[in-house]
């Protein structure tokens, strides 16, 4: 139904080449998910799939079908904006209907879709209210049932949760998840918050300036990131990086350990430093520790009850068997 | 956050700005005036401002003089026709220029603005020589056409302004969800852009209302409007002030209560998108 | 950012207003030079030859040339000079809490929708007539003697005609200006301690200077074309002749098409150079 190939697809606007030749696969009932930093070109990737934007080279197939030259009301996928895009004067029941009255569906055949839709939206008793009149999370949810009444073969999702609170996102984030399982249609999904990646993806795909840094699933990614980029974006707080001497002990040039895989004590350890500043989380406290002999201040996750203070000086200790080695390129030694 | 002023403050604001904005509306609350007094009572001297014996002759004999109807149809044909062919026109053009812009989309705008600013007496005589040639001299089509061809500048960049405003993303949520340009256009855009376009179209209704340059050489008798209704008052006539009261108001009364009632849009619509 | 697809649509969409605005303006431009070089006399032969650049030189050295320029140039300036001022004024005032600020509004908008025959016949007439003008009335009411305005102080009472139509227009820009200035930095300056002069000079006036520049440069284009006010005042008499004026008065007058042809030339080079200056203000105005 909704496998997606690029094929050697190029973007450039005007000399500036934002996506160079990238292949990917997309499977059927895939939930995956581009990430990366502002700028990565994350979201020109997606338009191009949506075919908003025009492929500069190579190919896209949506089905196996080739949909390079398809206009976006062609493709058969359905998206979902960062600002919700909802047609501020029609009400939340015509927004919706939108996309099947273009299709010029039956009004009855309409009518029964937007009811079901908002039924599992709970938008119910909101379809005939003005889109100015919704909280964010509602507007994020009328923005999904406009997608998914067309039964589309792949949903684009374009940062859809950075407009709403914390709050909000955690019980979106989760909706969005639900939905996936519900309709096990295939999903991409832009974002630059790797919490999100982790939480919801099967798939991931890392990119930086255009350019795929790893695809894999989350665990493959938090376990075997396949170089320094993919490394310091999942997982958080930021693994540590440690150069020099210590590195060269492991036979790497770099080495990483995330600050969940450091044992804290105050009486013995591999390294011992002075607390600076500390991150009460409740649940968790991250200490960030300097004057360890080495060069770089080392973040450390220990739980939420460990009680040290500012300029007590503590003993860390990396486990071994989780120790990241990267080469001179930054490359994952294996 | 509006500050607290002393109500005294207040009271000498309100003085100072209801004094001035009287002043200025002095001259059209005069000749308002004037037109329900008797030939006699308008000249008096001194002047009477409110006691004298209201009369509606004066526009009963303007419009037996001349058949205001007539001028007025024709100024409501001219400014109209000629804003919403405008509007017509310059909606795709804007659409274009706010939503698919290129590197020339700025150098088209401002030279079609500076198509407004050719002067008209510049080409008074080639476009008196086209309409007789063509015919349509004193002819309300070509009036229309022409005060569009004037207007359609100040159209296109006033659309433009608003669009602009608009978020391109929901235009491509339409396109995604099946709408092809016209449905984009016609269900999107226009519906969303209305406070815009009623603006635009008053704004422009009233500039082509008051046209005076074009109309009154271009317009005889079939064409003419009350810019010219009102021209054929400047002398003598115009020593009748109760007359020419009349006949003045007669021909702002429509544009000044459509101005009144539509105050917001216009002051949106003055500021010519320019100001935010 | 956008595709193929929608880009030539654009292009599709916007060939009607181009096209037609083209035609206007390539058509009568080239009728009006090709004229500009001929000895054209509608009603005394018509047509008769080229005559090189003589129409140009005529309209420069006619007598009527640089005094119409002079009157030009006065009334544009005088009017530029007493809209802004007083439109500046009127806006901070306009800008105070007060009651029935709509209605204030509504009052000082009015001479906008007068259409400039009306305008120019109820105050050449019902108020500048020497005999019976409200001004006359006045004036005799302290005992002074009453002006016929119209000749007397003709291109006075013009600028003052016309800056009443256009002081609306000054004053709405101008107050739009000043409401969208933040009041935090206004309160900042009160808290650093400048007095209100100093806050209107160093503040307001900076923040208005953008519009004050719409302002001028929309009301010029606007007021170096103005006609249908002489022409119903003063039929371009007693020193109220503009250059557009005196272009009418060539072609439409006396019949010589061929010099007031180059008397156009002359209007379409000093608007161009005029529209020069406002493009490139509302050029950098789009950007923002």
């Amino acid at each position: 139904m909704g496998r997606i190939q690029l094929k050697q697809v190029t973007k450039k606007f005007g000399d500036v080449e934002v996506i160079p030749p990238l292949d990917l696969t997309i499977e059927d009932g895939e939930f995956a998910v581009f990430v990366g930093p502002s700028g990565c070109g994350k979201s020109t990737l997606l338009r191009l799939i949506a075919g908003l934007e025009d492929i500069t080279t190579g190919q896209i197939e949506i089905d196996g079908t080739d949909a390079t030259n398809v206009p976006p009301a062609k493709r058969g996928l359905a998206m979902v904006f960062q600002s919700y895009a909802l047609y501020p004067h029609m009400s939340v029941r015509k927004n919706i209907a939108f996309p099947l009255r273009m299709a010029k569906m039956e009004q009855a055949e309409i009518d029964k879709r937007v009811e079901a839709a908002a039924s599992v939206l709970n938008l119910t008793d909101y379809l005939d209210r003005r889109p100015g009149q919704l909280s964010g999370g509602q507007r994020q949810r009328v923005a999904i049932g406009r997608a998914i009444v067309r039964e589309p073969a792949a949903f684009l999702f374009d940062e859809p949760l950075s407009n709403l609170d914390a709050a909000l996102r955690v019980g979106m984030r989760m909706e969005i998840s639900e939905l996936h399982e519900k309709l096990a249609t295939t999903m991409i999904y832009v974002t630059h918050d790797q919490v999100e990646a982790m939480t919801m993806a099967d798939k991931i795909v890392v990119l930086q300036a255009g350019v795929i840094e790893q695809v894999g699933s989350p665990l493959e990614l938090y376990r075997a990131p396949r170089n320094l980029f993919v490394a310091g974006f999942i997982g958080s707080p930021k693994m540590n990086f440690i150069e020099g001497p210590e590195a060269a002990k492991h036979d790497a040039h770099t080495i990483g350990v995330r600050p969940e895989h450091i044992a804290v004590s105050d009486s013995e350890g591999l390294w011992s430093g002075v607390v600076g500043v500390s991150e009460h989380l409740g649940s968790d406290t991250f200490f960030h520790v300097h004057d360890t002999g080495l060069a770089e201040t080392i973040t450390v996750r220990a739980d939420g009850e460990v009680g040290f203070r500012h300029g007590d000086r503590i003993h860390l200790t990396p486990r071994a068997d989780v120790i990241h080695r990267f080469d001179a390129q930054g490359l994952r030694i294996a | 956050m509006a500050r607290s002023v002393t109500t005294q403050r207040k009271i000498l604001n309100t003085a100072a700005a209801w004094a001035i904005g009287l002043l200025i509306f002095f001259p059209i609350l005069w000749t308002i005036l004037t037109s329900f007094k008797t030939e006699a009572e308008a000249i008096a001297s001194p002047p009477i401002f409110l006691n004298f014996d209201w009369t509606l002759e004066n526009y009963a004999i303007v419009q037996e003089r001349s058949n205001y109807m007539r001028f007025l149809w024709n100024s409501v044909i001219i400014a109209g026709g000629s804003t919403v062919l405008g509007i017509i026109i310059a909606v795709p053009a804007a659409w274009s220029m706010a939503f698919v812009p290129s590197k020339r989309t700025k150098d088209i705008l401002m030279w079609m603005l500076s198509t407004k600013m050719l002067p008209a007496v510049g080409v008074l005589y080639p476009i008196y020589l086209l309409c007789i040639q063509l015919g349509v001299l004193d002819n309300r089509l070509a009036m229309v056409v022409i005060l569009m061809l004037i207007n359609l500048p100040i159209i296109v960049w006033m659309l433009y302004t608003y669009f602009r405003e608009i978020p391109g993303e929901i235009l491509e949520a339409a396109r995604m969800d099946g709408a092809t340009l016209k449905e984009e256009l016609l269900y999107i855009l226009t519906p969303m852009a209305v406070p815009g376009i009623a603006s635009t179209l008053l704004l422009n209704f009233i500039l082509a209302w008051n046209e005076a340059f074009w109309t009154l050489n271009l317009t005889s008798v079939d064409a003419a409007p009350l810019t010219a209704f009102i021209a054929s008052y400047s002398s003598p006539e115009g020593l009748f002030f109760a007359k020419l009261s009349a006949a003045s108001t007669m021909a702002i009364a429509p544009i000044l209560i459509l101005g009144w009632f539509s105050q917001k849009q216009l002051v949106r619509g003055l500021t010519f998108g320019a100001v935010k | 950012m956008a595709t193929q697809h929608s880009r030539s649509a654009a292009r599709i969409m916007m060939a009607p207003a181009v096209f037609v605005l083209l035609v206007w303006m390539l058509v009568p431009l080239t009728m009006t030079l090709y004229f500009s070089f001929k000895k054209y006399l509608p009603l005394r032969g018509g047509d008769l030859g080229w005559v090189g650049f003589d129409n140009y030189v005529r309209f420069v050295t006619s007598s009527a040339f640089w005094p119409a320029v002079q009157t030009t140039l006065v009334i544009v300036g005088g009017v530029l000079l007493i809209t802004v001022v007083l439109g500046i004024l009127l806006a901070l005032l306009l800008d105070q809490p007060m009651w029935g600020q709509g209605v204030v509004r509504i009052l000082v908008i009015a001479p906008f929708f007068v259409m400039p025959t009306v305008s120019a016949l109820v105050w050449k007439n019902m108020f500048m007539d020497p005999v019976n003008g409200l001004f006359a009335h006045l004036w005799r009411f302290f005992g002074a003697e009453p002006v016929s305005w119209l000749s007397d102080a003709s291109l006075a009472s013009i600028i003052m005609i016309v800056s009443w139509q256009w002081l609306p227009f000054a004053t709405l820009i101008l107050l739009t200006a000043i409401q969208s200035l933040d009041s935090e930095q206004l309160e900042a300056a009160e808290m650093d301690g400048a007095p209100p002069l100093k806050r209107f000079y160093h503040i307001i006036l900076p923040h208005m200077s953008r519009a004050i520049t719409i302002v001028i440069l929309i009301q010029t284009i606007f007021l170096l074309a103005i006609f249908a006010e002489i022409f119903v005042t003063t039929g371009g008499a007693f020193g109220t002749r503009t250059l557009t004026y005196l272009i009418y008065q060539r072609v439409l007058e006396s019949q010589n098409v061929g010099l007031g042809s180059a008397g156009g030339v002359y209007a379409i080079i000093l608007a161009n150079i005029v529209a020069l200056f406002l493009m490139r203000i509302v050029g950098k105005n789009l950007d923002a």
